[in-house]
């Protein structure tokens, strides 16, 4: 069984760097489903010209500039500004008007990635007339990311798309309000920053530190395995006020998870779920 | 043999992955419905599609197909006998349990969901007791993948280019590995129910 015998090897491997990236950096993969991670890790091999994960393991642990690069490869999602515009346009159609009944609102976008989600809320606020009032918390755990998503910056070859699903998220306005091209680069204006808090957080190993109207994580729990998703999951609902609404990506489900009795269906098809009363 | 105990012969392959880009519905529209309705491998099919458009593909398909059929969602277990589509948009991968995982990680050959994606994934945990089967498309993604099924010891199937609308991906898993069998879509089908007729799936 030879196949088996290598397989083996390189899960061990995988294991075991995995461990030394929590006890060395205490950034923790453990939780994380072990297909993607193994992908992810086969392109930083060949960028770090490692043949195994055990080499790049000793690079790790002994090269203070590898790990911060490594991390890079480790959180890599891609996202667009308004993606699923179904989701936005329930938010915009079935949460703001809740949201309105509210003197002050706090969102919290857990795992922000490059800030595609954030300004995307930001401008739908925006437009709903609610950003003055409104502060988004947006978490990463990678300090790279935050700060990309801080500057507000994005590639004009991405703005096309970003614009048809803002339309199509029933916008009141357009993008192209919000943001100044240079060169081959937009720029999203700074007042929409300013209800902007960017911070480091892990669903893995942080706790709460707010209380927030709605969350909006989607397409971060695909990547954790069930234990790390309802630990993620335990913290949102924990973070959420009175009957607050929480957001998922278009194909995860609350449906089996440890916290599926703790909310209720608000637009099942776009994974909109509120809080039930007395929790 | 004296305990009076029948076993089901083990099959060999615990589960088949498809792929497909421009032609590759109309591949499937021969090999789905011809499946075998007491199938008992996992089948799991990524085709390109446009993206953001709702994927119609399960429901096209659930009324020709004689297995249960639907959109992979996260983590669900792979249950044998059944066919699951990658949604629009994420990338599918097998992953220990065995359970479907999503990922929204970049585009690989400009595809997201990608065939490589799922054929790197599911070669690297069934190893030889999976099938491959690459079918028409337009560009290179696949190959790769196809290369991994096969180095693996899985069975490697690729759709002949000369029934392929599209012969490119085709042409490039077989410059790219060496394969088991090239056969057009009804001979693709032809050999999954002679497989089966072997208890292979």
């Amino acid at each position: 069984m030879p196949h088996q015998k290598k397989a083996k090897t390189a899960d061990i491997e995988q294991r075991l760097l995995i461990d030394a990236i929590y006890h060395r950096y205490h950034y923790d993969f453990r939780g994380y489903a072990p297909a993607s991670l193994k992908r992810r890790l086969a392109t930083a091999l060949l960028h770090f010209q490692c043949k195994t994960l055990s080499q790049l393991q000793d690079r790790v642990l002994h090269e203070p500039s590898v790990f911060p690069a490594l991390l890079e490869y480790l959180t890599v999602q891609v996202s667009d500004m308004f993606r699923d515009p179904t989701y936005f346009r329930s938010l915009r159609e079935q949460v703001v008007p809740l949201l309105r009944t509210y003197p002050s609102l706090k969102i919290w976008v857990a795992g922000c990635s490059a800030g595609e989600e954030v300004y995307s809320l930001a401008i739908l606020l925006h437009e709903e007339g609610l950003l003055a009032r409104t502060l988004i918390y947006a978490t990463d755990i990678n300090p790279h990311a935050l700060r990309a998503a801080e500057s507000g910056v994005f590639d004009m070859a991405r703005v096309a798309a970003f614009t048809e699903n803002h339309t199509r998220s029933g916008a009141r306005s357009s993008l192209s309000d919000y943001y100044t091209a240079r060169y081959e680069r937009v720029v999203f204006d700074k007042a929409l920053r300013e209800h902007m808090v960017f911070s480091d957080h892990s669903l893995a190993t942080d706790s709460v530190f707010a209380e927030v109207h709605l969350v909006s994580c989607r397409n971060v729990l695909i990547y954790f395995e069930r234990d790390l998703q309802n630990r993620a999951l335990g913290l949102f609902r924990e973070a959420l006020c009175h009957r607050g609404f929480l957001g998922l990506g278009s194909k995860e489900s609350l449906r089996f998870s440890a916290q599926s009795d703790a909310f209720d269906d608000l637009v099942l098809d776009d994974r909109i779920y509120r809080k039930k009363a007395g929790l | 043999m004296t305990s009076g105990v029948i076993r089901t012969p083990r099959i060999a392959y615990d589960a088949i992955v498809i792929g497909g880009s421009s032609g590759g519905v109309e591949a499937l529209m021969a090999l789905l419905p011809a499946l075998p309705p007491t199938l008992r491998s996992a089948v799991v099919v990524v085709l390109h599609l446009p993206r953001d458009r709702r994927s119609l593909l399960a429901e096209i398909f659930s009324k020709r197909c004689p297995l249960p059929l639907k959109e992979a969602q996260d983590k669900d277990a792979v249950e044998p006998g059944n066919v699951y589509f990658a949604p629009p948009d994420y990338h599918l991968l097998m992953d220990e349990g065995p359970r479907l995982s999503l990922s929204v990680d970049a585009p690989v050959h400009f595809s997201r969901p990608a065939i490589d994606v799922l054929f790197e994934s599911a070669a690297d945990l069934y190893g030889p007791r999976l099938v491959g089967i690459l079918l028409s498309g337009a560009n290179e993604d696949g190959a790769q993948g196809l290369a991994a099924v096969r180095a693996a010891g899985g069975l490697a199937i690729v759709q002949e280019p000369a029934s392929a609308p599209m012969p490119t991906m085709p042409r490039a898993a077989l410059a790219c590995t060496p394969v088991d069998h090239i056969l057009p879509p009804a001979g693709i089908a032809a050999l999954l129910e002679q497989l089966h007729h072997q208890s292979l799936l």
